[in-house]
């Protein structure tokens, strides 16, 4: 190993333990810290780190919590949109008349990977902390999951173990898991991704900050007492790619939901108490993290002693405890002489709270171990790390994977047969073999349920008004073009939430790439943040919270490049909900947007042709921004009895969901008009953006095409619903619902358990 | 009528209980913490669903030692009502006040779905104002709702008329079929024999207004009004 040339500095006398001072370069590297963050530590600190302080530097400046190769680039993400915006330190969310409803998105993707069962268990955990912590009682959980394909029985293993994971810590907290989305591409072998969302309400008055305030208060530690697990999880683990032979699982937190259900409702009744003046969570880079950014955020200082500190093993050294991310723990920074009546309200719910030391005035993070100081940081420094300009270049893959000669292509014999085989892709399948595992219904807001509407709903108690949430992101055109894969990912959300009608309101991203490293996978990131950036500014969206999960590879190569989007959009009237199946029988059957022939990153193309190319459907944002309105308008004016977006698997299969997404009352459609001349495959399976089958009444019809002319979207009836329970299109498709709906609702379960 | 919903550490449908009894039906309802075992004044104690103390040994197996328990069992001994849903009737399963016991579903996942439900015994104080035979929609979420009783237990609840609903399919077929989680003989809940301890694991407060897609449930909460009036 190379030995470092570090400049010397001398030790200052504000640390004394000897003991703690002995470093060598396996040291931090072994921590995660590269040689050039060490020469910047030295200079911060100006002598030698301990131990402690090493340790503290390694977690705040690892690229999971640094943001490091990113920030530069995140700063370009629009931070107003249309609705009034709130951006705090953990999560951010929008104004809705008297509330606040704050929303993050996180990954837990290399955890995951290493401890399915305890690795999503715990995301959802640390998701739901950032959402309690602002003050704001969480209302619903989604989750967004990317495995590798069925085939291979660990992916099988993978999924069944994060399905295990969230079911387990999700059902037991009492917060619905309303919806989300799950794929399934060859890419995520060995790296698969859990993305979990979390949206809550507050009082638009009484959002809780992330920081310490007032000299003298004191920093309560609270919840769980701290133990070994997840040293290392941020920096380690997460901010490394995965190599051949790693043993991570002990950097794998372990999650106890009973003890977080516990720890939302005492928090939520001490921040009532009007006593707390900041409070944070313990996640990534637990101890360390929330008092350093406390004190950083508030231009304060803190002093800790870690014999506070409950611990759940013997013998724990300062900076085990400095790094460890054990779970369901939190920091309040309490006024001072309110400290026993917060202390009671944490035992009554049987948990620990203990003061751990003051806020100070020196803006210096100081942790002492029974006395002695073990690391003195200036809390200002600690908290920013370095911002790199990462050097991009387009990757050598890219001009071969957009080619597509659609001329050579061949058309199915059979378009049943192709339909039926496009439905029982896992990918499109109905997924209820996983959302009825999660109680998607406690609360009792859950007004659209998984599977039935584009997006969820969920009312908000107390007023006329619900929210709808979704998550999208179709990685395989990211993967093929970033830049257009990532406006999809945001124009799709958005028209999920306008299919319900919601009025799109604000984004929150979880950006998932590779090594940011090489060149070539931050070419990726840059182009799907520059797509993002361009389509939410396009729509008038916020971006409010976010996360970035980097170094989603394996020596087998990297992820597709996925920026999941999470969105929240509004809806006025709770009784204006629309839902995606046909209602009744004998009405219109109509598709707004035109259909163009364009086959490119289809479904159609990966799962009929095994082919995972060409360019990637056109999406202009103008006819996107105009078509969402007129199905607002037409929502709102109460003239559709449903309206489904089309997506993966195109037209066929948005009409076969159509008509089987209710168990009970299916309902047959017979389209006899289509709308353009282009290749059969395309018109049925194509993915053209911008597109929203739509049933009405007849005596709508000619409302709903003045309001399409008024916003001039293309529109044309393709047929109607019918009584017999079959779905014809053409002469190309005939199928009894009974077949469509075996085919949709029970391949999934077939496909896990094979 | 009051109304008292009990919340032990973990339960988590406390919340929707305490909703459906005052803001949809318009009662009186009050919270209990589970320290407290004064009930004076209550005319019917709800154990609400959700987790106490996290299900860990056995659902409902850490909870019926709780304080409140002994005050529970001394309410119900004078005949006063108690509502038991999902933990809630796991609950009064493992501290006696209703015979049987539950096992995991039979495919050994957490189930939560919309179900069918028939009525059994419509003579009951929480379900009178259903028709016997009547097919209802509500939804189940348990881990544990596969109930057990030996079969000298069961005639005794057959006998007695103590299965007050049914797992059904739509048309009201009681049929292995519409049995969601494995349970003997379809139960979904049951009644103790003087008739003032009513479990069930459907989720009645889940369905108490039409726009989460049913109000079927609201009926048991108005049964116990109505009764008491």
């Amino acid at each position: 190993m190379a030995e470092v040339t570090a400049e010397v500095y001398p030790v200052r006398n504000s640390v004394k333990d000897d003991s703690e001072r002995i470093i060598s370069n396996g040291v931090y590297r072994g921590l995660g810290l590269t040689d050039e963050l060490y020469q910047r530590i030295l200079k911060i600190l100006k002598r030698q780190p301990t131990l402690t302080e090493l340790a503290m530097f390694s977690v705040e400046w690892s690229e999971h919590c640094g943001y490091l190769c990113s920030r530069k680039w995140l700063k370009l993400l629009p931070k107003k949109g249309k609705f009034k915006t709130l951006i705090g330190e953990d999560s951010g969310g929008i104004i809705v008349d008297d509330l606040a409803v704050i929303f993050k998105m996180e990954s837990h993707n290399h955890p995951s990977q290493v401890e399915p069962k305890q690795g999503a268990a715990t995301g959802i955990g640390g998701i739901i902390r950032d959402i309690f912590t602002a003050g704001a009682r969480p209302i619903a959980l989604m989750d967004s999951l990317r495995f590798g394909e069925l085939d291979k029985p660990y992916n099988r293993y993978l999924l069944k173990g994060v399905v295990d994971g969230i079911q387990f810590y999700g059902n037991c907290v009492g917060i619905p898991t309303a919806g989300g989305e799950i794929y399934f591409e060859d890419a995520y072998t060995g790296n698969c991704l859990v993305n979990v969302m979390c949206v809550g309400v507050a009082d638009k008055n009484k959002i809780m900050r992330a920081r310490v305030k007032g000299k003298g208060n004191a920093i309560i530690y609270a919840g769980a007492s701290t133990g070994r697990d997840g040293i290392g999880g941020c920096s380690v683990l997460a901010s490394a790619e995965f190599g051949k032979d790693e043993e991570k699982r002990p950097t794998v937190q372990i999650g106890d939901p009973f003890m977080e259900k516990c720890l939302i409702e005492a928090t939520l009744e001490a921040i009532a108490t009007g006593y707390v003046a900041g409070i944070k969570d313990m996640g990534a880079a637990g101890l360390t993290c929330s008092t350093s950014e406390m004190a950083s955020s508030g231009g304060m200082g803190v002093d800790i002693d870690l014999k506070y500190v409950p611990r759940r093993e013997e013998n724990m050294q300062p900076w085990e405890l400095m790094m460890s991310e054990s779970q369901e723990r939190m920091v309040l920074c309490v006024k001072k002489g309110k400290e026993k009546a917060i202390e009671k309200i944490f035992s009554k719910w049987g948990l620990n709270a203990k003061v751990i030391g003051r806020v100070t005035d020196d803006k210096m993070v100081r942790v002492k171990d029974s006395g002695k100081t073990v690391a003195c940081i200036p809390a200002e420094a600690l908290t920013s790390p370095p911002m790199y300009d990462m050097p991009y270049k387009e990757p050598g893959y890219i001009k071969e994977i957009r080619k597509l000669n659609i001329k050579t292509l061949g058309q199915p014999g059979d378009y049943n047969k192709a339909l039926l085989k496009i439905l029982s892709s896992p990918t499109v399948i109905n997924k209820h073999w996983v959302y009825e595992q999660y109680d998607h219904m406690v609360q009792t807001n859950t007004v659209v349920l998984p599977g039935s509407g584009d997006s969820v709903v969920l009312r908000l108690k107390g007023t006329s008004k619900a929210i709808a949430v979704t998550t999208d992101c179709n990685g395989r055109y990211c993967y093929i073009e970033p830049y257009h894969g990532a406006q999809i990912a945001v124009a799709e959300a958005a028209r999920n939430l306008v299919c319900v009608g919601a009025e799109p309101a604000a984004v929150t991203d979880c950006l998932n790439f590779g090594n940011p490293q090489k060149p070539e996978r931050f070419w990726q990131f840059k182009n799907c943040l520059e797509g993002i950036v361009s389509a939410c500014r396009f729509l008038h969206l916020a971006v409010v919270s976010g996360n970035v999960s980097f170094y989603n590879e394996n020596p087998r190569g990297a992820i597709y490049p996925t920026p999941t989007i999470g969105m929240v959009g509004v809806i006025d009237d709770v009784k204006k909900i629309t839902t995606q199946v046909f209602k009744k029988e004998d009405e219109l059957i109509i598709l707004l947007g035109k259909c163009i022939e364009e086959l490119g990153g289809s479904e159609y193309l990966k799962v009929i042709h095994k082919k995972i190319c060409g360019r990637v459907p056109r999406l202009n944002l103008d006819l996107e921004a105009r078509l969402q309105k007129a199905v607002l308008r037409m929502i709102e004016e109460g003239l559709l009895s449903s309206a489904h977006d089309c997506s993966e698997g195109g037209l066929a299969v948005a009409l076969a969901e159509c008509c089987v997404s209710q168990k009970d009352a299916m309902i047959g459609a017979e389209i006899d008009n289509l709308p353009a001349k282009i290749r059969v495959d395309a018109l049925l399976f194509g993915e053209t953006q911008s597109r929203i089958i739509i049933s009405a009444a007849t005596r709508y019809l000619k409302p709903i095409k003045q309001i399409a002319r008024a916003y001039r979207i293309p529109l044309c009836v393709l047929g109607r619903t019918t009584k017999e329970k079959r779905l014809k299109i053409l002469s190309y498709i005939d199928l009894p619902l009974d077949k469509i709906f075996d085919t949709w609702w029970n391949s999934f379960d077939r496909e896990v358990n094979r | 009528m009051k109304f008292g919903v009990v919340i032990f550490p973990g339960s988590n449908c406390d919340q929707d209980c305490f909703w459906a009894a005052k803001d949809v039906l318009g009662e009186k309802a009050e919270y209990i913490w589970h320290n407290d075992i004064d009930l004076r004044g209550f005319d019917c104690i709800i154990l609400p669903g959700g987790f106490s103390y996290g299900d860990y040994l056995r659902p409902g197996a850490i909870a019926r030692f709780s304080r409140i328990m002994k005050s529970i069992v001394e309410f119900a001994k004078k005949g006063s009502f108690v509502l038991g849903i999902c933990n809630g009737f796991q609950i009064l399963l493992e501290v006696g006040l209703l015979p049987g016991a539950m096992l995991p579903n039979k495919n050994l996942h957490f189930i939560c779905r919309y179900i069918y439900l028939k009525v059994e015994n419509s003579q009951t104080p929480f379900t009178h104002l259903y028709k016997t035979g009547q097919v209802l929609s509500m939804p189940i979420a348990h881990h544990e709702g596969n109930f057990y009783i030996t079969p000298d237990g069961l005639k005794r609840l057959q006998d007695n008329h103590q299965i007050v609903l049914r797992y059904c399919n739509a048309a009201g077929l009681v049929d292995s079929n519409a049995n969601p989680n494995g349970a003997v003989d379809n139960i979904a809940g049951i009644i103790n024999e003087r008739g003032n301890v009513f479990g069930l694991m459907p989720h009645p407060e889940r369905s108490s207004e039409e726009i989460l897609g049913s109000d079927d449930g609201l009926l048991i909460f108005d049964s116990i009004r109505k009764w008491l009036k």
